[in-house]
């Protein structure tokens, strides 16, 4: 009799939980908003009305092959490149959506520097390789106002830290180090302003297997403790399986194919995401 | 030494209208009327912005690119017949670089010149600001190697130009913090950047930090050219200029353990002369007519009798 009467209370306390979260969820709206992304080289589109949205914590792959329109997608997406139509709506941290290629240079600046990151898949494109790994991680703080020495040392230091840098190498330059070093360093670069979104371009192109395993558990590992919401391009179908939530399929600038990352993966409807997937060598 | 040198060099040296004067057929003070009125338009926009940067058409001069080409072309355009000119070089009056642009300036526009301070009313300057606090209706002309204090970071200019519009200068301290994390300080100590009036950072050309806080709230106009970069900028009279720095790391300017060996000045920007090859050296202050005065009013140093008077040995 108690346990009859208890049940349907609980049951109801936690229905109202649920519902109190999807309305809060539903508030929030996404993340990022594109609509109708179109932008073209010449003639030939990059990529041809793309449209998507990105929740806050989710994990969105772009797979592809080369010349697919991934790349160009990205930097529309991360608004390092104006396209020729289409709209980008952003949630900031105060809850009000901006029209990014709306906002004026200085507010877009402020905003991929403080709640974006962008990791290039060539460190060198994100990394200013003349100053030290403490500096390049630090510059960011710095971009914003930190004036206290000791402060942004001991972020920096946290940092690597976190990225499983030898913090001995901290005042070394990124030209000595190898390249899955230089792009951690590139990592705590972008996180250190704790954006809430960040880009990636192939994070873990041109590593060996062993350094790539490594950096993908260390990304897996950054993403879900901090709730980053990522967009990553990659044409290595096994890092979007590991770490994204959901992929994108792209061919000729259009978008294929899109879904959760492991209906794609084992069961392609589109012919072109079947052939992708069974291209990958099984060993 | 004369206070004054002789003002008319040449037969046509204070004689003749606006444009002419002389010597050899040159234009007063060289520069065509033109240029010269294209290049105080360039210094009247500076002024207005201070710190900023004007693009300005630099002309052709009688000396390499890296010699005060800049400051030459500042100084012509500005100076009139009434004005006494003082050049200086790293502090000194007479060094080869000092002594030339002097003598041009005798030569084309016959005006007086000077070696003191406090009557010049022109200072055209490489490297050094002097000693002795400028007068209202001072003009100080630096000459400028990089006018962009951004350069060392960003090499586009496009960019550049852009962080200068949005006064995106976060970049700069990382040059600060680079210095922190090697040296233990910042180790930076000439063409240290400056902020002016709170918006423009600034190249200070490469004066020694020493010579920073004097540019704030200084009662003299300061101008800068730039010959090669093509590029005027100006700090206006009491305009407030910051030196960057750390909270936990403040702006310190150099120190000397020693005193001027000549006038015993323990309060000026001091050169280590080296005296022999076996490395015996010698502190003297840089500005070379402030210890001559000082010298002048009975001001002794450890070797102040030893030397001759006027020049370092």
């Amino acid at each position: 009799m108690t346990v009859a009467t208890l049940e349907p209370t609980e049951r109801s306390r936690r229905a109202d939980q649920d519902a109190a979260d999807a309305v809060a969820a539903a508030d929030a709206g996404p993340l990022l908003k594109a609509a109708g992304i179109s932008h073209f080289y010449g003639a030939r589109a990059g990529c041809e009305n793309v449209s998507l949205e990105l929740r806050s914590g989710e994990v969105l792959g772009i797979v592809g092959e080369s010349g697919s329109g991934k790349t160009t997608l990205l930097n529309c997406l991360a608004a390092r490149l104006r396209p020729a139509s289409g709209q980008l709506a952003y949630r900031l941290t105060t809850g009000r959506t901006v029209d990014v290629y709306g906002l004026s240079e200085a507010e877009r600046r402020r905003l991929t520097r403080t709640d974006w990151g962008f990791v290039h898949q060539n460190p060198r494109d994100g990394l200013r390789m003349a100053v030290s790994a403490g500096a390049n991680v630090g510059e960011r703080l710095m971009a914003v106002g930190a004036r206290h020495y000791g402060d942004i040392r001991d972020q920096v230091t946290d940092w690597l830290t976190r990225v499983e840098m030898d913090l001995e190498r901290m005042d070394d330059l990124p030209s000595t180090f190898s390249g899955g070093m230089q792009q951690r360093v590139q990592i705590a670069r972008n996180l250190v302003s704790q954006p809430r979104l960040v880009f990636m371009d192939e994070p873990t192109g041109g590593l060996d297997v062993s350094v790539q395993a490594r950096l993908l558990d260390l990304l897996r590992g950054l993403t879900n403790d901090l709730g980053l919401a990522a967009v990553i391009v990659t044409h290595d179908l096994a890092v979007a399986r590991l770490l994204s939530h959901r992929l994108m399929v792209m061919r000729q600038g259009r978008v294929v194919e899109h879904g959760l990352t492991d209906q794609v993966l084992d069961d392609p409807q589109d012919a072109y995401s079947q052939l992708l997937v069974s291209s990958v060598l099984q060993t | 030494m004369n206070a004054i040198e002789n003002t008319n060099h040449g037969g046509n040296g204070g004689h003749g209208g606006n444009g002419a004067g002389g010597h050899g057929g040159y234009n007063f003070a060289y520069l065509d009327e033109q240029s010269k009125r294209m290049i105080r338009r360039a210094i009247l926009k500076a002024v207005a912005i201070p710190g900023y940067q004007v693009p300005f058409g630099s002309r052709e001069m009688p000396l390499p690119y890296g010699w005060g080409t800049g400051g030459i072309q500042v100084t012509a355009s500005i100076i009139g017949r009434d004005d006494v000119l003082k050049v200086i070089d790293q502090g000194a009056d007479d060094t080869t670089n000092a002594v030339s642009i002097r003598k041009f300036f005798v030569r084309t526009a016959g005006i007086a010149t000077t070696e003191e301070t406090g009557q010049a009313t022109i200072i055209q300057t490489r490297h050094r600001i002097p000693e002795q606090s400028l007068l209202p209706g001072q003009i100080l002309v630096y000459q400028v190697p990089i006018p962009e204090p951004l350069r060392w970071l960003e090499a586009r200019e496009t960019e550049t130009r852009k962080m200068h519009g949005l006064a995106d200068y976060g970049i700069m301290h990382v040059k600060l913090y680079e210095d922190i994390a090697k040296y233990g300080h910042i180790e930076t100590s000439y063409d240290y950047p400056v902020r002016v009036n709170g918006r423009y950072l600034t190249a200070p050309s490469p004066i020694p930090k020493f010579d920073n806080p004097k540019m704030n709230d200084m009662p003299a106009l300061q101008l800068f050219g730039a010959g090669r970069e093509k590029r005027i900028y100006a700090i206006p009279p009491h305009t407030r200029v910051e030196s960057l720095d750390f909270d936990d790391h403040p702006f310190e300017v150099q120190t000397w353990s020693e005193v001027c060996a000549l006038c015993g000045a323990d309060d000026t920007y001091l050169d280590e002369v080296i005296m022999d090859d076996r490395g015996t050296s010698m502190f003297v202050c840089s500005d070379t007519a402030h210890c001559a005065e000082r010298r002048a009013a009975g001001h002794r140093g450890p070797d102040g009798d030893a030397a001759p008077t006027g020049l370092v040995p």
